[in-house]
């Protein structure tokens, strides 16, 4: 790889090894007019890889769609904000830690927890609700238990220790990510819509105050490995994940949200990848000021760490805030009384440089505008692929006999098996607000102190996405506001994340784009902004790339709580109804891939204008109190829907539709669909409703008895069924 | 009606366990930070859940230690009611007030679960309106364990709070979560004024949580 053409004193290696490539070092030496010092190679670095830069992605970004009536905060800032009445704001993001926790499952999870929570807290909000979306290789791949298991007790051992419920999330299993798991992390807080805080610097001569735990030598360069493809000796990279802190963390929520409310915090950011370093330019930045930093002040657990070490350590549960100084000592007795570190490092200036001093040596000037507005910027070749070709499958092919046993197969495997053993391992009660706990469509948790709820979920369909990215980004999006809906909520806003890859590949490229205009489309049509995410690229290892996972996390409110659904069946002698189409699309349907082990047959298609129609119809339904329980179909089709809602509420069901072709019937994946269980005194109002919004509904059962019951093909006690589905997750784990 | 909450460092409960005594009783309890070293007149002291001092060194042990357990200690002695939910429990073992130990759960995981209890104890102040009652657990080391001359003690004092059970109110070892010696999910000290819990009342305390057993509890002492 030596370049013959080098001509800088710096070695050619270490800038390489610093993830920076020529042309972006020759950039770094015209800004800065001469050659950086080590320090400022490292800032360079941090900064300019893709975890914080966005380089790669950018571009495509900007074309979701990111503003609507509720959104008081889009992307750009450490977190969305959206508008839940009362003068209250929902304040919430998802993030990844997927490189992190495959080297050191517990710990990365734990850590990739402690960030998002930071960035949600940073911004004025507490807490009220953690979510994941999670990714592991084949169930029965030699690494799969070991990651399961450390990922999952990572998760909860800093959620339950802060005190903030982990009250959803979604989990699959794919070859594709045995050897880059996705552990994507996602935090909704609440605040009052007049008390947000922002990260811009502002007031020149202003304090800038570090606050929390120490800075050591962990986590460094820990972006830049996150921006970097896994090899065989990426084990090696062990000492770039940071160690987490939940207990401290606990303390620095409450000594932030103690001070926010005085008027003492100007701009306050936490330290998340990249430290010390992002921190301070993000503030810098924003506020178009320059700052002074004296790094002998910052709160050192190590002895003798250096300039570069101190702005590249990823040490956690660290703020950079900049305030009034008139608060400043008020300030420093609430840090006091929890304990924590404070200190004055440096003042705001109107220099526009980043200017490091150390033990009075200037260790780095750097204009902040390179760093941030003249950072490299990509448009990547892309190319796209053809989509997977739509299957049709004919009755024939299927023994209708089979479909129970193939209903029990499916609810064995782990990717759709009950999630029990994940969830009774996160304190999903703790703040007692939890209305509706994990394992319904969305969880609901209530607004402290009222009678309404926000509704959460996280989702994707990475098989859909590898498939056809264009309809896979629209299912991932569209999941969520199904889900937000069945449970009785009115979708607000999403945050994405978007693992992906490496975006050098054009064909990985060319999903991220296809994935991109799926999600726009599906954002713009049901009126569903995006108001903050991330983005993971490099998610490879020797060459082979994850499927295209943009993760999406949605969130809805409830108006009144009396209006909850789940997804358990109340009531013999109910029926249940489905809204929605089915065209037996069982194309890479879970039957398909579970029961043939076949992918293949192509991506179902999403009607948008279809979609929209049946949820506001359910959402309608919901309201008119017409409705006894709710889920969507999804992954499975409808007869594992169908099974979902006997096994949560205990009880059975008659199914009596009449099919030609049981298979596509009961299994396929059409999209749009929801089951809706309905009293017979409600029946006719609610058909009369569907008729009203030109949507398809339909009776094809009863509740009642302990079976599933289906015409003319068997039954199956629930009893049993409930066995099976709890054994799929727990097995690998053992 | 006077009752007070000890907040540490690392509580998280505390405000749960607020809620639900002035939802219950009609009186905001006052919160107590464990530097202070004394509580006024009080007819309810909580040590609420969490995780004091991040569960470091070992549940509890360096929360027994904070300036206001002196004083806890003098009321639960004075016979002032004393409630130990979850890792107060935790605190309330390691302080003395309570005897026995409560190591890691037999699954060696973090268990967050509806589970059934079931009073043994009936006349305390705590457990007089409490027969079989669903609430939730949340925690790793609730596995009770005493020695059999303390078992035997505590056994023939009557100072065994809670078992966990059936729905039945049968006491099995399919019904124990955690492996807890004799289904033991709570136990009172011998003046029975003092107890401790693993199970939080304080989350089975309104209907929007699902279920309100948890209120007899409050309801029992703060009438």
């Amino acid at each position: 790889m030596t370049n013959h053409n080098w001509q800088f004193q710096t070695e050619q290696s270490l800038v390489e090894n610093h993830g920076l490539k020529l042309d972006e070092f020759e950039k770094i030496v015209e800004g800065l007019g001469r050659e950086p010092n080590l320090t400022e190679l490292g800032i360079f670095s941090a900064m300019w890889n893709e975890h914080c830069s966005y380089k790669s992605s950018k571009f495509w970004l900007k074309k979701l769609p990111t503003s609507g009536e509720r959104v008081v905060q889009g992307p750009g800032e450490n977190a969305g904000v959206i508008d839940i009445d009362d003068g209250d704001v929902a304040v919430f993001k998802m993030e990844s830690h997927n490189h992190p926790s495959f080297l050191e499952p517990y710990q990365g999870a734990a850590t990739g927890v402690g960030g998002i929570l930071r960035d949600v807290f940073t911004m004025g909000a507490r807490p009220v609700a953690n979510l994941n979306a999670l990714r592991f290789g084949e169930p029965n791949h030699p690494k799969t238990k070991h990651l399961l298991s450390g990922v999952v007790s990572g998760i909860g051992g800093y959620g339950n220790c802060i005190g903030v419920p982990t009250v959803g999330g979604e989990v699959n299993f794919h070859a594709s990510y045995n050897g880059n798991i996705l552990v994507n992390a996602m935090t909704v807080g609440i605040a009052k819509k007049d008390k947000i805080f922002y990260s811009a610097a502002a007031g020149i001569g202003n304090p800038i105050v570090y606050v929390g735990s120490k800075t050591g030598r962990d986590g460094i360069h820990g972006a830049t490995m996150a921006s970097a493809e896994f090899d065989e000796d990426s084990e090696d990279k062990k000492p770039t994940v940071q160690v987490g802190d939940p207990f401290t963390e606990k303390l620095l929520l409450e000594a932030c949200l103690e001070l926010m409310k005085e008027e003492a915090i100007i701009a306050i950011q936490d330290m998340g990848a990249a430290g010390l370093t992002s921190s301070s330019i993000e503030m810098a930045s924003k506020g178009e000021v320059g700052l002074e930093i004296n790094l002998s002040k910052v709160p050192m657990r190590a002895q003798n760490m250096s300039a570069y070490e101190l702005m590249l350590s990823e040490s956690q549960e660290r703020m950079l805030m900049v305030l009034d100084p008139s608060k400043e000592e008020m300030a420093r007795d609430i840090f006091k009384k929890w304990d924590l570190e404070f200190e004055v490092i440096g003042k705001v200036t109107d220099t526009k440089r980043l200017i490091l001093m150390m033990n009075g040596k200037e260790e780095a000037s750097i204009p902040i505008n390179i760093l941030v507005e003249d950072a490299p910027e990509y448009q990547r070749d892309y190319i796209v692929e053809e989509p997977s070709p739509i299957k049709e499958y004919k009755s024939e092919d299927f023994d209708q006999n089979n479909i129970l046993k193939d209903l029990n197969t499916m609810i064995m495997h782990p990717d759709l098996s009950s999630r029990k053993w994940i969830w009774e391992q996160y304190d999903h009660m703790v703040m007692a607000d939890t209305v509706v706990r994990p394992g319904s469509d969305a969880a609901v948790v209530r607004v402290h102190g009222t009678n309404k709820g926000l509704a959460m979920s996280t989702d994707c369909s990475p098989v859909y996405c590898k498939h056809n990215p264009y309809e896979g980004g629209k299912h991932a999006v569209v999941e969520t506001w199904r889900n937000i809906i069945a449970s009785g909520a009115h979708p607000i806003a999403i945050t994405d994340c978007m693992n992906f890859g490496n975006p050098e590949k054009p064909e990985i490229m060319g999903q991220f784009v296809e994935c991109i205009r799926g999600m726009g489309d599906a954002c713009s049509k049901l009126n569903y902004p995006v108001v903050s995410g991330n983005v993971s690229l490099y998610n490879e290892t020797n060459g082979e790339g994850i499927y295209p996972t943009p993760a999406i996390g949605g969130v809805g409110l409830i108006k009144d709580l009396s209006n909850v659904k789940t997804l358990s069946l109340k009531e013999d002698g109910n029926f249940l109804c489905v809204v929605g189409k089915t065209a037996n699309h069982l194309g890479i349907s879970k039957y398909i891939s579970i029961i043939q082990s076949k992918e293949e047959g192509g991506t179902p298609k999403i009607n948008l204008d279809t979609e929209l129609r049946n949820g506001n119809f359910v959402i309608d339904a919901i309201n008119q109190k017409l409705i006894a329980s709710a889920h969507d179909v999804g992954e499975g089709g409808i007869l594992l829907a169908i099974a979902e809602m006997c096994m949560s509420g205990n009880l059975g069901i008659t199914i009596e539709i009449e099919t030609n072709f049981p298979h596509g019937y009961f299994f396929s994946e059409d999209q749009s669909r929801y089951l809706l269980e309905v009293s017979p005194n409600n029946y006719n109002e609610c058909q009369k409703l569907a008729n009203n919004y030109d949507v398809h509904f339909e009776k094809i059962g009863i509740v009642g008895g302990d079976k599933i019951s289906i015409k003319n093909i068997g039954d199956q006690y629930i009893s049993a069924l409930k066995l099976s589905f709890e054994t799929g997750i727990k097995e690998i784990s053992q | 009606m006077k009752s007070h909450v000890i907040v540490f460092p690392g509580s998280n409960c505390d405000r749960d366990v607020a809620v639900a005594i002035k939802n219950i009783s009609g009186h905001q309890p006052q919160m107590v930070w464990h530097k202070e070293t004394s509580i006024n007149q009080s007819d309810l002291v909580v040590v609420p859940g969490g995780f004091s001092y991040g569960d470091y060194l070992r549940c509890g042990a360096m929360a027994s230690t904070s300036p206001i357990m002196q004083d806890v200690a003098k009321k639960a002695k004075e016979g002032v009611p004393v409630l130990g939910i979850c890792n107060g429990f935790q605190i309330l073992i390691e302080s003395g007030l309570l005897d026995g130990a409560l190591m890691r759960n037999s699954s060696l995981s973090f268990i967050c679960r509806d589970i059934l209890i079931k009073a043994i104890n009936q006349n305390s102040v705590f457990t007089k309106n409490t027969n079989v009652a669903k609430m939730p657990i949340a925690h790793n080391e609730g596995n009770f364990f005493v020695t059999s001359e303390q078992l035997k003690k505590i056994q023939d004092n009557d100072q065994i709070a809670f078992q966990y059970c059936d729905e039945n109110g049968n006491v099995s070892e399919d019904s124990n979560p955690n492996g807890s010696l004799e289904n033991i999910a709570g136990i009172l000290n011998e003046n029975k004024n003092v107890l401790g819990m693993m199970p939080h009342p304080e989350r089975a305390a309104e209907m929007a949580h699902g279920c309100e057993d948890g209120k007899t509890i409050f309801e029992s002492v703060l009438n």
